[in-house]
């Protein structure tokens, strides 16, 4: 008791207040007191588990194109910040992560780098907020397709499953003249994203080349490890033709497993996901002449622009970029823009100036190299959309064939108004 | 459901052989992680929900040896010797402490391993997914035609290991005198203690054991598909399947049960390929209802 009385109540505020000023006047004002001049931008992505290699490539990109922006003097001396942070790919933990974006970060922008399932749930929490957001991963088309999704503050800036199906539908039909594929089976995850690639798929493919008949379809989960049930059934059937949208490491265990099976040999196999340096180089012995879209590879679009980003990227984080990178590339170039055109970080004024926007970018297929946000549905459109045949080694792709964007586009109004969204 | 694609692939020996060599070789790879589970809760009474981050552990150990030295065998077998040697570790300075715990005690702290072991990967052999082992070179033929079925000659080797391995346990558990230690300490461990028995060292070779099949499940699975850190979790989640419904502690209901998963996950494939994960737990239910105690479990 003696020792506690010692300090009395007078002494120890006195000792407390003394230590607080100390530590303020050493330290300057306190942090929060501080005028914070950066851009924040908050990045929700994957960071953990099976796809985090994804994740992390759009960190790489992200980062690549702000420290330019950040060493070239920023806007005005205000530098960009990236916040990332892992959703451990959870919808919920999606939006709990961009809640606290906006609410505890004051970020100015989201550059949401989830998986479907999770950019819808932030989809809806940047709704209420009104925050900007650009959308770099997610392919399902009904997040920019439905009208009732759509908000004016979000932009796509990655692939669209429409897009892709129609691209991919019109590659198949030319193969299918070619070498007179009649019978088909698909095997897709079985989930929103493998469900939607399988129905759009094959919608498109009616269109280009009706008459096919489908012998089966597999939906293994994700992440399964083992593809028996699903090769067996390919087996017994023989079709012509599989479309499988499987990707990561699961597309590789399923060609790894159905090659034991010699099903490549009479079996063209059409791997929407295939084509991206991780997946290509984890396969063992790729098969050659697996038909798949150029999902990122240096060698398409064969532009000197694409073949520059590829060394920059490899230069600095010693890997080849992947899909997710250059969706991600291409959103942070444009917000870039917007926010150096605009002055500033309105997102009323960043939303108008992207909408209807033409940019020139390394993966732009449009006039002059370009890519577009449409403006109706504040999705991207021209970007390059390839499939080829694969080879074992680098470049791992040859043969490959450009989508027309007219047809994706005529086709695209066709499957909006049977949905009933156009 | 395509009920009738099922009775035609019944009545056609090419869909009734392939369909049945793929069951067997889905529900084998299944019984080695699943058995060593039902042991470990058999005889030391713990829910080892880290169980199938020793599978993922067997799948990088192998990997690794098979990096430097190129021999699938010698990788294979390292692997399930690894991950055997880590569960010794694992059991004498985690699990041990947790026997009498409660259930949350114990479920909380397999699951803080499993957390800590997928980013240990993670950090050691990267985080993107690595190509598996692949097939030795002596299997790397054509496949095998049997009344028109196609079955590759590495799955036959795959489930002429299981069995044998099954055939092993099963000798070791009935005819030695550690398999009678073992069966012993599940019943009475304390009436064991007080003939002067370790009991101790008998836990620990338990859990080794039941991490060294997890290993060689994990090892083998690497050969056929990607090595990836969280690649247990799928794996459990059958695995705890097939210890329900054959009997936790079970070896030889964990083998039945295995055989039937497999069974139900290929002709499933064929008649409900929308629902095939559906049906295995619908058997587990239908087991749970008519023989709580699993199919070989015994009533307590």
């Amino acid at each position: 008791m003696k020792s506690i009385n010692k300090y009395s109540r007078r002494k120890i505020l006195k000792t407390t207040s003394a230590v607080a000023a100390a530590i303020t006047l050493n330290s300057g004002f306190p942090a929060i007191l501080k005028a914070d001049n950066n851009i924040k931008i908050g990045v929700p992505t994957i960071l953990s588990g099976r796809v985090a290699q994804l994740g992390i490539s759009v960190n790489n990109a992200l980062k690549m194109a702000t420290d330019n922006f950040n060493s070239s003097g920023g806007l005005d001396g205000r530098n960009i910040e990236l916040i990332v942070r892992d959703s451990r790919a959870k919808p919920d933990e999606a939006a709990r992560v961009c809640r606290n974006f906006i609410n505890s970060d004051k970020v100015d922008a989201i550059i949401n780098a989830e998986a479907s399932g999770a950019s819808f749930a932030v989809q809806e929490v940047v709704r209420e907020s009104g925050t900007l957001c650009l959308h770099t991963v997610s392919e399902t088309s009904r997040l920019t397709a439905d009208p009732s999704i759509r908000t004016w503050n979000a932009f796509r800036f990655s692939r669209q499953g429409i897009h892709d199906a129609v691209g991919s539908a019109r590659y198949a039909a030319t193969i299918i003249k070619e070498k007179g594929l009649k019978k088909w089976m698909s095997v897709n995850p079985d989930y929103a994203y493998g469900r939607d690639s399988d129905d759009t798929f094959f919608w498109a493919l009616e269109k280009f080349s009706p008459g096919f008949e489908i012998l089966g379809k597999g939906w293994p989960k994700i992440f399964q490890p083992d593809y028996t049930e699903v090769i067996t059934q390919i087996a017994r059937e023989k079709p012509d033709a599989i479309y499988t949208s499987l990707w990561g490491g699961d597309l590789v265990s399923f060609i790894d497993q159905a090659a034991l099976y010699g099903i490549f040999k009479n079996t063209q196999l059409f791997a929407i996901n295939l084509a991206d340096y991780t997946t290509m180089s984890a396969v063992k012995n790729l098969p050659e002449g697996l038909h798949s879209a150029t999902r990122y590879v240096a060698a398409w679009p064969d532009t000197d622009s694409n073949r520059n980003y590829d060394k920059s990227y490899t230069d600095l984080y010693g890997d080849h970029p992947t899909n997710w990178s250059w969706e991600a590339s291409v959103g942070i170039d444009y917000l870039i823009s917007a926010i150096r055109e605009t002055g500033g970080t309105d997102n009323k004024k960043i939303a108008e100036y992207m909408k209807g926007k033409q940019k020139e970018s390394f993966m732009g297929v449009g006039e002059g190299n370009t890519v577009t946000i449409r403006d109706n549905d504040q999705t991207i459109v021209d970007y390059s959309i390839g499939w080829g045949t694969t080879i074992p080694q680098d470049p791992f792709m040859n043969n490959i064939q450009a989508a027309d964007w007219n047809t994706i586009a005529e086709l695209e109004k066709e499957w909006l108004t049977d949905k009933g969204w156009l | 459901m395509e009920i009738f694609a099922l009775f035609d692939c019944i009545i056609s020996p090419a869909c009734l052989i392939s369909q049945t060599a793929g069951g067997l070789k889905i529900g084998m790879l299944l019984f080695l992680v699943a058995s060593g589970l039902t042991l470990v809760f058999g005889v030391l009474g713990v829910i080892n929900f880290a169980h199938g981050a020793l599978y993922m552990l067997g799948a990088y150990f192998s990997w690794q040896v098979m990096a430097v030295t190129g021999h699938f065998g010698l990788a294979v077998i390292c692997g399930a010797i690894g991950v055997g040697i880590f569960g010794l570790l694992f059991e004498r300075l985690l699990i041990n402490k947790v026997y009498n715990a409660d259930l949350l005690v114990q479920i909380l702290l397999c699951y803080s391993v499993i957390l800590i072991l997928d980013d240990l990967v993670m950090i050691i052999w990267g985080d993107e997914f690595l190509s598996g082992i692949g097939v030795p070179e002596v299997f790397q033929i054509p496949p095998l035609f049997i009344f028109d079925a196609i079955i590759p000659p590495f799955h036959i080797a795959i489930v002429v290991i299981s069995m044998i391995v099954a055939l092993l346990l099963w000798l070791i558990m009935t005819k030695t005198k550690f398999g009678k230690l073992v069966r012993a300490t599940a019943v009475n461990p304390k009436m064991l203690e007080a003939l002067g028995v370790n009991t101790n060292v008998i836990k620990a070779g338990v859990f080794m054991l039941g991490s060294f099949l997890a290993g060689l499940g994990g090892a083998l699975a690497a050969s056929l598909g990607s090595v990836v850190s969280g690649m247990g979790n799928s794996i459990i989640i059958e695995s705890f399947i097939v210890t329900v419904i054959g009997g936790m502690g079970s070896i030889g209901g964990a083998f039945i049960a295995s055989i039937i998963i497999g069974m139900a996950r290929s002709f499933g494939a064929v008649a409900m390929p929308l629902f095939t994960d559906g049906i295995m737990f619908l058997i587990m239910v239908l087991v749970l209802i008519m023989k709580p105690e699993g199919l070989m479990g015994k009533k307590k």
